[in-house]
């Protein structure tokens, strides 16, 4: 791995259960990658100006309140906005099985459910990395 | 925008960090975090561009380096101190180091989340770090970081080093003001007396100032810095309570003034020499590190014996260098001519 993945896990919305994010933040750290938490509570223009600023490759969003159609989307939208669409989103946390397409087809790569083995998030994560890197 | 650089748009990388663009400014300290063959280029390019900024006679920015143990409360003084530099007009740029795992190369940059009603303001730019296996509070590309936020606009920057404990003194390379963040209740006078981090603050801040140890720790630091023989003028000791922000608006005005005096007495000149000379020699030693790396693999890690051979690579390191002294006269002679 010559350039280190950095991924930013970011909490939109306004639940402060941050337990998920925690453990994903931590389980990524040990394996391998750099990870920037933002801690609760956080607007989808402020996770999208801290992803820029800290130049990852990949944002996850845990959001337990419900908010999810609407500040997923969001936060997609935001970063094509800023011309930073190469910037994957994938999302966790409290998604009925049913919202799951609509939030895949509103560009948010992938959704894990609680319970969700961490092997699949890095599976996913390098998919994504070897994928981007062939077409670049 | 292509998430990769390449020569093709590195011109277009230097145009957008020398106009203060964010993302450009992101990307190029990506870049110099790495072991592109592009980093050099992008470092002269900026070198080469970079107008003399206006905030400083000698077209620097004022680096201001804060340590100290983890938890004292480093990042929330950050955060409350940037917001009394952007009252004060000042662009502010931060970088926060936190340690990577030893284990897994991975780590977990959790600073800014106690800066983040920055989040949105566009004067402010925060990076999060990785050490990177640097030992001593920085990270292996925390100096040329600060160079790309200095081509960028930024009049202050601000690095924060990982948490550390007694002897981690890195922040020396880079700053030019440098304020140790102390917790109340970590220990007696002694503790304060010892050589190493206890040595390096011009200014000590003891944090959580509402703590009831926290008097006792200003009492024992005031008499520490009173006989410090090493300070060119002598250091500070402030209180702080920095999730309150009290006593934040006095840390700044202190900053600015010790600057002042720093310059005056031509330390800061000094220290700016002092750093440069410490990266170039980092630079060199990562150079020689991998030299060795490769010598190691060519060798073995022991003789057949199992025999560390100490002697064989320092004879062989010095012969190396010798052939590059030997090249450099040459070059200076054909340079004379």
């Amino acid at each position: 791995m010559s350039e280190k993945t950095r991924i930013l896990i970011a909490k939109p919305g306004l639940d402060g259960h941050d337990r998920g994010a925690k453990y994903i933040a931590r389980a990524l750290r040990d394996h391998g990658y750099e990870v920037i938490y933002t801690g609760i509570r956080q607007t989808p223009e402020s996770i999208v100006n801290i992803a820029i600023q800290e130049d990852v490759q990949f944002v996850g969003l845990s959001l337990l309140s419900g908010a999810h159609n609407e500040l997923f989307p969001r936060v997609v939208e935001l970063l094509r906005a800023e011309g930073a669409e190469d910037i994957v989103v994938f999302g966790g946390g409290i998604i009925p099985d049913y919202d799951i397409p609509g939030l895949k087809e509103a560009g948010v790569r992938a959704v894990f459910p609680p319970g969700t083995p961490i092997a699949e998030v890095v599976q996913f994560i390098e998919q994504c990395r070897t994928g981007s890197a062939q077409t670049t | 925008m292509p998430h990769r650089v390449s020569a093709d748009n590195l011109s277009d990388l230097v145009r957008g960090v020398l106009a203060g663009k964010n993302r450009a400014i992101a990307r190029a300290i990506t870049l110099v975090e790495s072991a592109s063959p592009l980093r050099d280029e992008l470092l002269e390019q900026l070198r080469e561009c970079a107008e003399p900024a206006s905030h400083r006679a000698d077209g620097g920015s004022r680096v201001i380096g804060i340590t100290g143990p983890p938890g004292a409360g480093k990042s929330t003084l950050i955060g409350e101190l940037v917001a009394v530099a952007r009252m004060a007009g000042e662009k502010v740029a931060v970088l926060a180091v936190d340690p990577s795992s030893p284990f897994s190369g991975g780590a977990l940059l959790g600073d800014r989340l106690r800066m983040d009603r920055h989040g949105l303001d566009p004067g402010v730019y925060i990076r999060s770090m990785a050490s990177r296996g640097r030992t001593g509070g920085l990270s292996p590309s925390a100096l040329e970081t600060v160079s790309v936020l200095t081509a960028a606009g930024f009049g202050t920057i601000i690095v924060e080093s990982v948490g550390v404990g007694q002897s981690e003194v890195g922040i020396l390379t880079l700053a030019d003001l440098v304020l140790v963040v102390l917790n109340p209740g970590a220990g007696d006078e002694i503790q304060a007396l010892k050589a190493g981090v206890m040595e390096i603050g011009d200014i000590y801040v003891v944090n959580k100032a509402d703590y009831p140890e926290a008097e006792s720790m200003v009492r024992t630091l005031h008499a520490a810095v009173r006989e410090s023989i090493h300070a060119v003028i002598e250091p500070r000791v402030l209180r702080t309570i920095a999730t309150a922000g009290t006593g934040v608006e006095a840390l700044h005005r202190e900053i600015g003034e010790r600057l002042e005096a720093l310059n005056e007495r031509g330390e800061l000149e000094s220290r700016r020499r002092r750093r440069i000379t410490t990266a170039l020699q980092e630079i060199a030693g990562d150079l020689f590190s991998e030299w060795v790396r490769a010598w190691i693999e060519r060798h073995g890690l022991t003789d057949p014996q199992g025999g560390v051979p100490f002697g064989k690579l320092r004879r062989e390191l010095a012969a190396a260098l010798e052939t590059i002294t030997v090249r450099e006269g040459c070059m200076d002679e054909e340079d004379a001519k």
